[in-house]
């Protein structure tokens, strides 16, 4: 066991972790921040993706020993202030970016990462980003206008599948 | 997964004597041996993280080559590598998905040498010098079969020495569960002659194919090579493909690489 302390959506965390404690654990587990979710544990469906120091991780196959000291940044941290949805969030809300919701947490994340990146992304561009996000559910299309939406684009335009 | 007792050194030689102890590993971005590990392929009882070591960072270039930290992330070599080597940014950008480009490195992936991987292409493509902890080792000398390698127990990768490329492509032909190449092609071309290293094809792992690196040493064309056919013997087959589609799968892939090499 070892004190492993984080920076979790702006707050300083400090929690016991065994060597093998993933981050989607440390999360879930010790800190009881469950809206990480873990889909598949086999690093194939990006359920569990959270930022670490900014960038898009799959938290199921990161140690937590391993990012000591790292700002992470999760879905609960997505939410304004005031506990409303955030921009991202809501874009999926209003156009049905998600079904079941299994997925959504890792979309969301994943989307702003790339919006950080990338503030007016493609249609292609979006697609070829979330190629690590798995949905069983939507089939896709209703996830890339949430994401055109988020990024202030018309979310009407894209091609039919 | 067992547990195992977790260390973080911040220089090589720390890393080289913690790796000393029995069963001990080395980890860099886990994107390999942590699902080995929860698979319980792997269980060792020390795991030596690579990722707080300074020196074993970074995109560097240094007279004609270009220098990579076994530790840096795909993500950083294709950004980085961009305006000094395209053909190999461009194969890291095409690694996995974000998330695994973000945390994956070039050590790790030269050291478990997937018979499907992309880097052990780009590494016997441009002849490259594997650096280690003890040696260099010649990329020509180091692949020795599907995850298997010249590395010896305890020996880490620190850097690799990547010649530039006058031009080089790399072609994957996507298997898009995996993600990894269902067969994948790097060309380079240099003044002393054209390599072409293939991956995903055959049971041997990363291979040279030498009559085409003949025939595109005297002509740098796609045409030079409609005629030829790779021999599909010792190829993989698996319900994704057989030998013969794969042995196809190499000529198409080597056409298009020589198309998009700049
Ligand atoms: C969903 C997914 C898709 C992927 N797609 C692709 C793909 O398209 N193409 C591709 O090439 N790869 C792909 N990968 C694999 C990925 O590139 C891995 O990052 C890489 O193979 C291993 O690198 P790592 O840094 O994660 O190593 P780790 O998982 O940390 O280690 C792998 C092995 O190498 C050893 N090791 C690590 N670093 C060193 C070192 N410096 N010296 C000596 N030994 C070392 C470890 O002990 C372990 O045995 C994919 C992985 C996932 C999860
Ligand atoms: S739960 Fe981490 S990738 Fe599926
Ligand atoms: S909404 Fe159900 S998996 Fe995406």
């Amino acid at each position: 066991m070892s004190q492993v302390k984080m920076k979790v959506n702006g707050r300083e965390v400090s929690a016991d972790a065994e060597g093998r404690t993933l981050l989607s654990s440390y999360l879930r587990d010790l800190l009881g921040l469950t809206g990480t979710h873990v889909g598949c544990d086999t690093s194939q469906c990006g359920a569990c993706v959270v930022l670490v120091n900014g960038k898009a991780v799959k938290s199921c196959t990161a140690f937590a020993a391993d990012l000591d000291g790292a700002e992470v940044t999760t879905v609960e941290g997505m939410a304004n202030p005031d506990g409303s949805l955030g921009t991202i969030q809501q874009a999926f809300q209003d156009y049905h970016g998600l079904q079941c919701g299994f997925c959504t947490p890792g979309m969301v994340m994943s989307t702003a990462a790339l919006l950080a990146d990338n503030p007016k992304p493609s249609e292609e561009e979006v697609r070829h980003y979330l190629e690590g996000n798995i949905c069983r559910c939507t089939g896709y299309q209703n996830i890339v206008r949430a994401v055109m939406a988020a990024s202030g684009q018309d979310a009407g335009a894209l091609a039919a599948e | 997964m067992h547990n195992f007792e977790f260390v973080k050194p911040s220089s090589v030689a720390e890393a080289v004597a913690a790796l000393a102890s029995e069963e001990a590993q080395p980890l860099s971005g886990g994107q390999t041996l942590i699902p080995s590990m929860k698979a319980r392929l792997n269980a060792p009882e020390t795991l030596v993280s690579l990722m707080g070591i300074a020196e074993m960072q970074g995109v560097c270039p240094d007279a004609g080559s270009l220098v990579i930290g076994a530790a840096t992330p795909h993500a950083t070599v294709a950004a980085e590598a961009a305006s000094h080597f395209p053909g190999l940014a461009a194969l890291a950008g095409q690694i996995g998905d974000p998330a695994v480009r973000n945390r994956g490195t070039l050590g790790g992936s030269l050291a478990n040498n997937d018979p499907s991987a992309c880097y052990p292409a780009a590494a016997l493509g441009t002849g490259a010098t594997i650096v280690t902890n003890a040696r260099e080792i010649a990329a020509d000398d180091y692949f020795q079969g599907m995850f298997t390698t010249a590395l010896e127990e305890g020996e880490i990768i620190t850097s690799v020495r990547f010649p530039i490329a006058e031009k080089s492509a790399y072609a994957k032909f996507l298997q898009p569960a995996s993600r990894f190449a269902l067969t994948g092609v790097f060309v380079a071309k240099y003044a002393s002659g054209v390599r072409v290293a293939v991956t995903g094809a055959s049971e041997n792992g990363v291979f040279r194919w030498a009559e085409a690196e003949a025939a595109l040493s005297q002509n740098f064309s796609a045409d030079a090579i409609a005629e030829l056919t790779c021999p599909s013997d010792e190829m993989i087959s698996d319900l994704h493909g057989t030998p013969e589609y794969r042995a196809h799968l190499v000529g198409v892939m080597t056409r298009r690489a020589v198309a998009a090499a700049r």
